[in-house]
């Protein structure tokens, strides 16, 4: 299959910083790409190039099979975006920059439509309100609605979710699923909360420091049979010598200062749990983890020790 | 095109700040009217001082075309503060307000944007001076009536007959209109190096006060550069005040003392415009969007 965004050795130099280093990806049409890094990984900045708001120092950007640098308007016609905060104008009403921005992106909708999708992100009875009194959300889904006003096959998000209250957070992901699963359209979201993206993406790119660290399938990276599970007891070396003579002791990894580390099925998780009452050890704690979560951190913080490696 | 101008026209005139330099002039020109109306014969018997012994004056000296002309020498000065306040922050209140990275996501050339909004800053500038020139020019025919416009210069005195004034007037306020439509294209240029609007402001209205003075000071070193400085041709709109003589020393009704001045003034005022307009392109298609 044609992917729908390919970027080949993309590279973007602020003076002396890198920050995004010969970056390579492509993203399927209708997938979730998850874009994940820590702070000033260079997220931003590769989202800023694929929206021609930065321009790249080398590298290609293709989007529905042509170039971004030659063909900008066709492409941006098909794209709809929101980049950090939903920034909107604070002295128009959320109806007027509903319409001003349908304007600018080519098209003239009636007034029932623009209600429609005032509807669809919940703000329809607040359409006459200006802007400058709505909260962080308010602004969010309207950013949302102008981002899908025109229709587009693409939209990229990023951080949607930044300075959201649990609902909003569950708003925006119940939305990118329903973009992708029902309207059939392909959406890039980056964000630094991994937690975030994995409920969603069904393709990844981890990048730190403008490079890229891993790239993959979601369902392979987030494999539930490669799940980390950390148990913490009374006497974790009391209780690792027990495991080592019971059926857990092939799961069983490593022994820290924290616990035990032990490498099972997601759905083995409830066994386990019934096993160490039997085995009477005294739990205190059992955190399944992804082996995934702990790629992350390795690769993204500094001084961090692998639970899994070591 | 046409739509990108609309609606840069349509959030000029949504925006509160817009409406400050309106009623700005509004307030000035009021308070001018009111403290003529009120005291107008002392001032003209202050400003007429030096010559009541030499000549006598008969008329409505204080006329509409009068107070107009006082009005002017005072407003221009000050009037370019309250174009840049809307034309230094086209770009940098767009950038501050976040907007800017969102227009920029829309299918729309960047060229064709960045025209637009520069169309619309002239706009803007070509509204605000209509409006001056109702209060200052219409409003005061009505006020204070219509007469023979006395005018004193340095080293002598201009006398206009009430029916040659209109037109000089309606050459003033164009003149005026590309001399502000200058520092609109300055405070323009200035507002895509910032991210917020305070900055361009405040070098747009420095660049002015510092190219003024150097237009102003007469030292010999400045006299090379002076004719190239647009300051020094944004007060080319008094030229349409001066009239010709014959060998008689009467004056020729209809007639400009200096046309010449006035078309090379305005050559040099446009072909800042141009410049001004052209390197604001050149920046913006090179600029990152980082803000």
């Amino acid at each position: 299959m044609q992917p729908l965004v390919k970027i080949t050795a993309l590279t973007k130099q602020f003076g002396h910083l890198t920050a995004v280093d010969h970056l390579s990806f492509s993203v399927e049409p209708a997938s979730v790409y998850g874009f994940l890094g820590q702070n000033g990984a260079g997220k931003s900045t590769t989202i800023r190039m694929l929206t021609g708001l930065i321009m790249p120092t080398s590298g290609e950007i293709e989007i529905f099979g042509l170039s971004l640098a030659k063909h900008k308007k066709e492409i941006l016609q098909q794209i709809g975006a929101v980049i950090e905060k939903p920034d909107v104008y604070q002295y128009l009403s959320a109806y007027d920059n509903l319409q001003l921005f349908a304007r600018l992106s080519g098209i003239r909708p009636t007034r029932v439509s623009l209600m429609d999708q005032l509807a669809q992100v919940g703000l329809a009875d607040r359409a006459k309100d200006k802007v400058a009194g709505f909260s962080q959300g308010m602004k969010q889904r309207l950013g949302i609605a102008i981002a899908l006003v025109h229709q587009p096959q693409l939209i990229i998000l990023d951080e949607p979710t930044n300075g959201l209250d649990p609902q909003g957070i569950a708003d925006i992901r119940h939305l990118i699923i329903h973009l992708r699963t029902e309207m059939k359209k392909t959406v890039i979201v980056s964000s630094h909360l991994l937690s975030e993206i994995e409920q969603v993406a069904t393709q990844l790119l981890i990048i730190h420091k403008g490079k890229k660290v891993k790239e993959g399938n979601a369902s392979e990276l987030f494999d539930p049979a490669k799940t980390v599970v950390q148990l913490s007891t009374e006497q974790n070396e009391t209780a690792w010598a027990v495991l080592q003579n019971s059926a857990w002791q092939p799961y069983l990894e490593r022994i820290t200062p924290e616990g035990i580390i032990l490498k099972v099925d997601r759905r083995q998780i409830p066994a386990l749990h019934q096993s160490l009452v039997q085995l009477q050890i005294p739990l205190i704690s059992l955190q399944p983890r992804h082996s995934l979560e702990d790629y992350f951190l390795q690769v993204t913080t500094p001084g961090y020790v692998d639970t899994l490696s070591n | 095109m046409w739509t990108l101008f609309q609606i840069e026209v349509y959030k000029i005139f949504r925006r509160p700040r817009t409406y400050i330099a309106f009623a700005a002039i509004t307030g000035l020109i009021g308070i001018i009217q009111f403290g003529l109306k009120l005291d107008g014969e002392q001032y003209v018997e202050f400003m007429m001082r030096d010559i009541t012994s030499s000549i006598t004056i008969e008329g409505n000296i204080l006329n509409g075309y009068q107070v107009c002309y006082i009005v002017l020498q005072v407003l221009l000065v000050h009037v370019p503060l309250l174009i840049a306040l809307v034309a230094a922050d086209m770009i940098s209140g767009e950038a501050n307000m976040g907007t800017l990275r969102l227009l920029l996501t829309k299918p729309i050339s960047r060229d064709a944007f960045l025209v637009a909004k520069f169309m619309a800053t002239m706009v803007y500038t070509l509204l605000l001076l209509i409006w001056l020139a109702i209060l200052a020019l219409f409003l005061n025919m009505l006020i204070f009536g219509t007469d023979d416009l006395f005018l004193l210069k340095s080293s002598y005195i201009v006398l206009l007959r009430e029916n040659d004034i209109f037109w000089r007037y309606c050459g003033a306020f164009a003149f005026a209109a590309l001399a502000m439509s200058t520092v609109a294209a300055l405070g323009f240029l200035l507002s895509l190096f910032a991210n917020n609007s305070i900055g361009p402001i405040v070098a747009t209205m420095s660049i002015i006060v510092f190219l003024t003075i150097l237009s102003t000071l007469n030292i010999p070193l400045f006299s090379y550069v002076k004719p190239y400085l647009f300051t020094t041709h944004m007060i080319g709109w008094k030229e349409f005040f001066d009239i010709k003589v014959n060998a008689s020393n009467e004056a020729l009704s209809g007639t400009i003392q200096h046309p010449m001045r006035i078309v090379q003034s305005a050559m040099v005022l446009l072909t800042h415009i141009v410049l001004f307009l052209l390197i604001s392109i050149w920046v913006f298609r090179k600029k990152d969007i980082l803000s």
